[in-house]
């Protein structure tokens, strides 16, 4: 695996520009919008606002406070928040983070396994009435936007049925289940399509023929050979998807009112809130740098060829 | 489209086929008349039992088994720490976890709280307060007036940070506390001894005693303080003395309060436990409360107002609130600078009634001046122009108009400033539609973020006509009328008047309630003479609220404690139907734990 081992080495060297170029992009760019933390409508004493700035160091000199905060980045201290001010920008990523990722995550399983399913038996049964159902579906399912469904669902399934809460959050399969539903009808519908496409390809190339001609069962070359090449354009797809449903879906948690990661980009940016944000983009960063290297992981491991391209 | 594969036309008529199942679903749904069953779910709700008081108090048999209130509380609250917090969601916890000196009715009066009489100097200048023998705090620590007195320096402190710092200046010395020139211990209050503290005020205050009811005047506890710093407001280690404590809080999830047994007057609170729901979304709160799983909600989304009183009218409340809704004008450049008949012009040109009914539609009041009726007796001054017909006030706009050199040759241009809202943006057109049509005057609209939006207010340097408006703090025609004071901090409008600041000065001296509200009313008068602000409407606090909720009453205040509320039976065979899911008996939990 040594070839693996060099190739996972080298992408991990590569991370730390990219988060620094990421950090240092962000906060600069936070600082440039007009407005501060602290403007209100109630204007605050002109001695108090001068304290509060004091103590969260924006009188220092921009770059000093760039420093500062990347000095403080290392400990992995991602400051108070200015907003929530009984809270550290920690503690709220560690409360969100469990929240989006277990939301999205459940979210991208079963987009993955159902549109998977759904896009195999579709390449499988290509041109029947079947494959033109399953992909008329696949697109409407992708042209909808998610915050439109959300509200059938609600007023279905919870306001009219009174089967599942209408929102809020406790970690029970109820509060989960309309909000997995709600982001990953969406996602089903592209990895259906995308799948059922790849699957199509890889079973006309020529070593699947072979097999079929050597007399293989049709299921045995299905698994054994083409279903590993097909998943390629779908783990390529899920990597920066997966990172973007895990940090929290904006759209979806407001209207389920889910306490996630998703609203403080939002909130937080809206606020000023300079620590919070700085923190959430970090980590949604880190996330996403992080999913993209296991992509190419599996990727190398589900083509062997790439391993030794990159020598 | 014919030189696309055989098999794409096939799906994408199947797609089409799909697509068109939507809009006639969403067609159904609308054509659903019928109106949907209040609070229903799964869960048919049974109206509550008739309301039976004994004594003025609800009789044990009308109450439900499970007294829990689940109340939905917007935006999640910057802090729980009383000196620090700001909004109306942290003051809602806020009211429930802590009491000042004095406190509210349900109507809104302010009655003794941890004081429980006070005297008053002749000059108006000296407060005593005597508290209650056995007050405690919710971890039974003794609560004295030493509390009080740390407290309020606490939130003059300008290490603090308090954003409603200001709210103290009528304290003697308090000016300078809060602008560092003095320490804190110089503030102007003093405990006589355990049970009494003296307050001495600058001038005499009409509205002193109300404004102890409010967060900046509440007492914290000095250990946990001293103890936990930043985070003596969280979960485990805020100690409060009002009606409940904190028993969690998940940001953005829920808080949850639990009954307080050292409460002083924890007998009489019939509420056990109050959870509050900070839903952002407007909608999904209507939802949640529709599927049973609200009480009370904060506010209903304007698009779904109509809807909600045809088919919630039971549920559906709107009262007046303390807040005017106007425009303001930059009176510090063109083209309004030294043109009050130009501005009066703009006043006269809109109609009112058109924009409370056709456009906002929530059962607002028409507005022409700046304090919204309903406070005590003040009695708010409305303008000659009020009682005119809306083709005088026209008239007499297009006259002015004229006079200021316009006409249609030589249109006025001016633009009208709001942050992102659709009520905002819905009137902001509406009344550039209107000045285009009686007048000729030719508007941008220009809308921006909210942060970006008050820093262009207060720079006054882009800003002409922007939307305004202000909700008081206290009950009090003051809290609106020192807006407009020379240099005070939010007078965007620029507004200058020698005369009203003398006004003003006067105002806060005087004793007398009849001779205060005459000079306010005056001040008023010659505010809206020179024309600074073009009035809309009175605010209304709008929400739903179940049936089964009682104790409560409308305010303008718009405070509502919920130690007053109770919960009544549903109305059907079994005991305990209709309610929300079986909450576990509440456990008698007292609030102990290491404060050491």
């Amino acid at each position: 695996m040594s070839g693996l081992g060099r190739f996972a080495a080298s992408r991990i060297l590569g991370l730390i520009p990219t988060l620094l170029m990421l950090i240092t992009i962000a906060f600069f760019l936070i600082r440039v919008a007009p407005g501060g933390p602290f403007d209100g409508e109630k204007a605050l004493p002109d001695e108090i606002r001068l304290n509060l700035e004091a103590k969260y160091h924006l009188d220092e000199p921009l770059l000093q406070q760039y420093f500062r905060y990347i000095g403080q980045i290392l400990t992995l201290d991602f400051g108070p928040s200015f907003q929530y001010k009984d809270w550290t920008v920690n503690e709220l990523i560690a409360l969100g983070f469990p929240v989006s990722l277990t939301i999205g995550g459940l979210a991208m399983l079963l987009a993955f396994f159902v549109g998977s399913l759904v896009g195999i038996v579709a390449a499988l049964r290509q041109n029947s009435a079947t494959d033109y159902t399953i992909m008329g579906l696949a697109m409407v399912g992708v042209s909808i936007p998610n915050f439109v469904i959300a509200p059938f669902l609600i007023l279905g399934a919870a306001v009219y049925l009174g089967w599942l809460p209408a929102g809020g959050w406790e970690w029970q399969a109820q509060y989960m289940v309309l909000p997995v539903l709600t982001l990953a009808l969406p996602v089903i519908a592209y990895i259906a399509r995308l799948m059922r496409g790849s699957m199509i390809e890889v079973l006309h190339s020529n070593y699947i023929r072979t097999a079929r001609a050597k007399g293989l069962p049709e299921y045995l070359i299905v698994l054994r050979h083409a279903l590993k090449p097909a998943l390629l354009p779908v783990i390529s797809f899920m990597g920066p998807a997966t990172a973007g449903l895990i940090t929290g879906s904006v759209v979806i948690e407001r209207i389920y009112s889910i306490p996630g990661l998703g609203s403080y980009f939002v909130q937080g940016a809206l606020n000023r809130d300079y620590t919070l944000v700085m923190g959430v983009v970090i980590f949604y960063g880190f996330v996403i740098v992080v999913l993209n290297f296991v992509v190419d992981l599996l990727y190398a491991w589900l083509n062997p060829k790439i391993r030794y391209e990159k020598g | 489209m014919r030189h696309w594969p055989d098999r794409t036309h096939k799906e994408l008529r199947a797609s089409k086929l799909l697509v068109l199942l939507f809009p006639a679903l969403v067609l159904l749904a609308a054509c659903d008349n019928r109106p949907a069953p209040p609070g229903a779910g799964g869960k048919h709700r049974a109206p509550p039992v008739e309301l039976v008081l004994v004594d003025g108090r609800p009789a044990p048999e009308v109450l439900a088994e499970n007294q829990v209130l689940r109340r939905g509380n917007g935006e999640e609250p910057r802090t729980l720490d009383p000196h620090r917090s700001q909004g109306v969601p942290a003051g809602n916890i806020l009211r429930d976890l802590f009491e000042g000196l004095t406190t509210e009715a349900p109507d809104g009066d302010i009655i003794p709280g941890a004081a429980m009489r006070w005297n008053i100097s002749r000059d108006g200048k000296e407060y005593t307060f005597y508290l209650h023998r056995n007050l405690q705090w919710s971890n039974g620590d003794p609560l004295l007036a030493h509390d009080f007195v740390y407290s309020l320096r606490r939130a003059a402190d300008p290490a603090t940070a308090s954003n409603n710092a200001n709210m103290l200046l009528p304290i003697a010395h308090a000016a300078e506390v809060i602008s560092g020139r003095l320490p804190p211990d110089q503030l102007g209050v003093v405990a006589l001894d355990d049970y009494s503290l003296q307050i001495r005020l600058v001038d005499a205050t009409p509205y002193f005693l109300g404004l102890l009811s409010h967060t900046i005047a509440y007492p914290v506890h000095r250990p946990s303080v001293e103890q936990y710093g930043d985070q003596f407001a969280r979960e485990g280690n805020l100690v409060s003395n009002g009606a409940y404590w904190l028993q969690s809080w998940e940001p953005r999830a829920q808080i949850v309060l639990i009954r307080n047994p050292y409460y002083r007057e924890a007998e009489l609170s019939l509420m056990d436990k109050v959870v509050y729901l900070p839903i952002e979304d407007l909608s999904g709160e209507v939802n949640q409360f529709r599927a049973g799983e609200l009480d009370w909600t904060y506010e209903v989304p304007n698009n779904q107002f109509a809807w909600l009183q045809k088919n919630y009218p039971e549920e559906l409340v709107v009262s007046p609130w303390l807040g005017s809704f106007f425009f303001g004008f930059n009176l510090s450049r063109e083209p309004f600078v030294e043109e009050p008949g130009l501005r009066r012009a703009l006043v006269l040109a809109i109609d009112r009634e058109l924009l409370t009914e056709k456009v906002t539609q929530f059962g607002e009041e028409p507005s022409f001046a700046l304090v919204p009726p309903g406070i005590g007796d003040y009695e708010p001054s409305i303008p000659e122009y009020a009682g005119w017909t809306q083709q005088q006030r026209v008239e007499e706009a297009q006259r002015l108009y004229q006079q200021a050199g316009y006409s249609a040759d030589n249109p006025l241009r001016t633009e009208i400033r709001y942050n992102t809202s659709e009520n905002n943006k819905k009137l902001a057109l509406a009344v550039a539609s209107m000045w285009k049509q009686e007048l000729g005057v030719l508007t941008t609209l220009v809308n921006e973020e909210w942060k970006v939006f008050l820093q262009n207010r207060e720079q006054k340097i882009l800003t002409e006509v922007f939307r305004a408006g202000w909700i008081s703090d206290y009950n009090d025609p003051y809290s609106f009328l020192e807006l407009f004071r020379s240099g005070e901090a939010r007078n965007d409008f620029a507004y200058s008047n020698p005369s009203f600041d003398a006004f003003l000065e006067e105002i806060a001296k005087e004793r007398s309630p009849q001779r205060r509200n005459r000079m306010m009313r005056e001040a008023e008068r010659l505010l809206l003479e020179d024309n600074p602000i073009l009035p809309v409407y009175t605010y209304v606090s709008k929400r739903l609220v179940d049936p089964h909720v009682q104790g409560w009453q409308s305010n303008v205040m718009d405070h509502h404690y919920s130690r007053y509320m109770y919960k009544l039976k549903s109305r059907s065979a079994s005991p305990d139907a209709g309610e929300q899911p079986a909450e576990a008996p509440v456990q008698e939990e007292h609030a102990t734990g290491d404060r050491s």
